[in-house]
């Protein structure tokens, strides 16, 4: 562990573009992060932000053409993920980084039973026979909580609500115990109450299994109770990097806040209308040569929209693209 | 399952004796009969004939005989091959048209799967233009001109096959090759449209996600999904091959059932005519009715009500 300064996942400077029609979309400019054995990192930001792009990104699952990994290092321990054959890619991926997805109702196959779909992970990954890989697939299915796992086992996505088929998904990616479970919005699709549950689950596994997690989201409610860490993203950069308690408590950027304003509380807004963001995000292929959220921000100021702005340090571990950071983590520490 | 078969079946007897009657209509609505030629028949002559094959009776008689024949399932004789019943010539003529197309359904679902496979996976590459460009040219080219330049190149020229009849494994090679061009050529660009579709769906990446290989992935995750309207095309493809192979049968002098279909219009041979269409009719919607079968296999959300 420590020879990577206790990091599992390190990435450094990654860029992945995409070709379009339009010209070259930067989907993922230039972002750096650092995950912990045993953390859950919370990647935070709009549609369209890069969240996704970054994460497939490490798991080499970029559809190549017409994306590509420009540049950067991605560090999964120790092992430059970017550089290797794609063929010992593919023993990491679903053995020690795994991957659920945002939606589960296109996210299994509808073609196949679940017991074939959970069996072939451990049977490529752990050898298993396929006795050993369906009692395995059981006992998975009972460890995400599905009910009757011997007779569900045998049955079709199809035959699952929403909130099940999450659950699979879970169970699948975690087959193998990966060291590292990207969960990709996995509780946008559902409604609300499944939410709770899905994320206690997530919760209780990754400490049974002593997992590193990155939880993609664009709700700040969802990853408040859940992570040591926060990555704010916005037009494929980070905006803003601080850990879950000092972001919510003192953002240092004007995104940020909006963010955290834009979080409905029922306790003291009761009837007032729901604040959001003025704007919309910009189109990442013809971004303007200044700050990226100008357009939107109520604090720009003419460097805004011309210069691109600075990824200032407020202290060891709170970082935020932002000219005027220090002032606006000044201000949000006052209110 | 055994109930929606069940009905199904049962559906294709109303069905074809519409048919029939569609047919028989049309027949009797279009000028002519079997027995006119250039000449005027005396009339005393013509009242015979009207007599013997009850032509004399009205309309409704005449409909009723004609159901209640074909649903004891006697077609009755010919008109024209005097003294040949309708199921003896079906019988006879059928097994040619049945070779023919089930060999060409074969070698077109193997050409063109394997073909749409390839070049689905090889999106962009020299295989998948040449494949794609291939199967332009198997569409746009009919098969009474592909039948006739194979014989000139592979029998006129090379001297390799019999130009044309029907005898050993050699004469069917050339038939079925013209026959399945066009079918091969469809299955592939399907196939390949399919499997494309399906590559980019989330389930295929939460394939790749597992660590599983491309051909894993493509295999055994994305064929099921991909073929599922190639399924849906062969249902009709395989139908009308084994009925409508009458180019290829012209073209190759071979005496399939499609030769004796056009015939026995030309002839005005009704009785021929209505067993040929009832034979075909439902030949057709059992072809149909096995593809919707083979859907509840391919795809396990398919329910039969």
């Amino acid at each position: 562990m420590s020879e990577h300064n206790g990091n599992l996942l390190s990435v450094n400077d990654l860029r992945t573009y995409f070709q379009t029609e339009d010209g070259i979309v930067k989907a993922v400019d230039g972002i750096s992060f650092q995950l912990k054995r045993g953390e859950t990192l919370g990647i935070v930001g709009e549609s369209g932000s890069g969240k996704s792009v970054a994460n497939l990104s490490v798991m080499r699952l970029i559809p190549q053409p017409p994306g590509k990994i420009v540049s950067g290092d991605i560090l999964f321990d120790g092992i430059d993920v970017r550089k290797l054959p794609i063929d010992d890619v593919r023993k990491i991926r679903g053995k020690r980084m795994a991957m659920i997805f945002q939606d589960p109702m296109t996210s299994l196959n509808p073609f196949l039973k679940i017991s074939t779909q959970l069996m072939e992970v451990t049977q490529l990954h752990l050898g298993h026979t396929k006795e050993q890989a369906y009692e395995h697939a059981i006992e998975m299915l009972r460890k995400v909580e599905i009910p009757a796992p011997e007779k569900r086992v045998d049955g079709y996505p199809h035959e699952f609500s929403g909130g099940m088929r999450q659950r699979v998904m879970i169970a699948m990616a975690l087959s193998c115990e990966p060291e590292l479970l990207i969960a990709d919005e996995p509780t946008t699709a559902l409604d609300v109450t499944i939410q709770a549950q899905i994320l206690e689950l997530i919760k209780g596994l990754k400490d049974e299994f002593g997992t590193s997690v990155i939880l993609i989201t664009h709700d700040l409610g969802v990853v408040a109770g859940m992570t040591d860490k926060i990555i704010v993203m916005y037009a494929g950069k980070i905006f803003e990097a601080a850990p879950t308690k000092e972001l919510f408590a003192q953002p240092a950027n004007p995104y940020t806040k909006g963010l955290l304003k834009s979080v409905p509380d029922p306790a003291h807004e009761h009837g007032a209308p729901l604040y959001q963001i003025p704007g919309l995000p910009p189109d990442v292929a013809h971004l303007p040569p200044g700050c990226p959220f100008a357009e939107r921000c109520d604090r720009a100021e003419d460097i805004c929209t011309k210069e691109f702005p600075p990824f200032v340090q407020i202290n060891e571990n709170h970082h935020s693209l932002c000219h005027f950071a220090k002032e606006v983590h000044a201000a949000s520490g006052g209110e | 399952m055994l109930k929606f078969i069940l009905k199904r079946i049962l559906i294709i007897v109303p069905m074809a004796l519409l048919v029939v009657t569609v047919t028989w209509v049309l027949i009797r609505v279009a000028p002519g009969n079997f027995y006119s030629t250039e000449r005027n028949l005396p009339a005393a002559i013509e009242e015979n004939i009207k007599k013997k094959y009850g032509l004399d009776q009205p309309w409704y008689v005449q409909y009723g005989t004609m159901m209640g024949n074909i649903l004891r399932l006697d077609f009755g004789d010919s008109l024209k091959y005097q003294g040949q019943s309708v199921n003896e010539i079906i019988a006879r003529h059928f097994p040619y048209s049945a070779t023919l197309g089930l060999l060409a359904y074969l070698l077109a679902l193997a050409i063109g799967l394997f073909a749409g496979i390839v070049a689905a996976l090889k999106q962009n590459s020299a295989f998948d233009y040449g494949t794609m460009a291939a199967a332009m040219l198997g569409l746009s080219v009919p098969n009474f001109v592909l039948g006739p330049i194979l014989v000139l190149f592979f029998s006129l020229y090379l001297y390799w096959l019999p130009p044309a009849r029907w005898g050993g494994p050699l004469y069917l090679i050339m038939p079925v090759v013209t026959l399945a061009a066009i079918y091969a050529a469809y299955i592939a660009r399907l196939t390949r449209a399919g499997m494309l579709e399906v590559m980019r769906s989330d389930y295929i990446r939460t394939a790749r996600a597992k660590g599983l290989n491309e051909r894993t992935v493509l295999l055994k995750h994305g064929l099921r999904g991909g073929i599922v309207p190639v399924v849906s095309f062969t249902g009709p493809a395989l139908a009308s091959l084994l009925a409508g192979t009458v180019v290829v049968e012209k073209v190759f002098a071979i005496p399939g059932l499609g030769n004796i279909f056009i015939q026995s219009v030309l002839n005005r041979d009704e009785p021929l005519i209505l067993g040929i269409v009832a034979f075909l009719s439902i030949l057709i919607m059992i072809a149909n009715l096995a593809v919707d079968i083979s859907y509840g296999f391919l795809d396990p959300r398919i329910r039969y009500e």
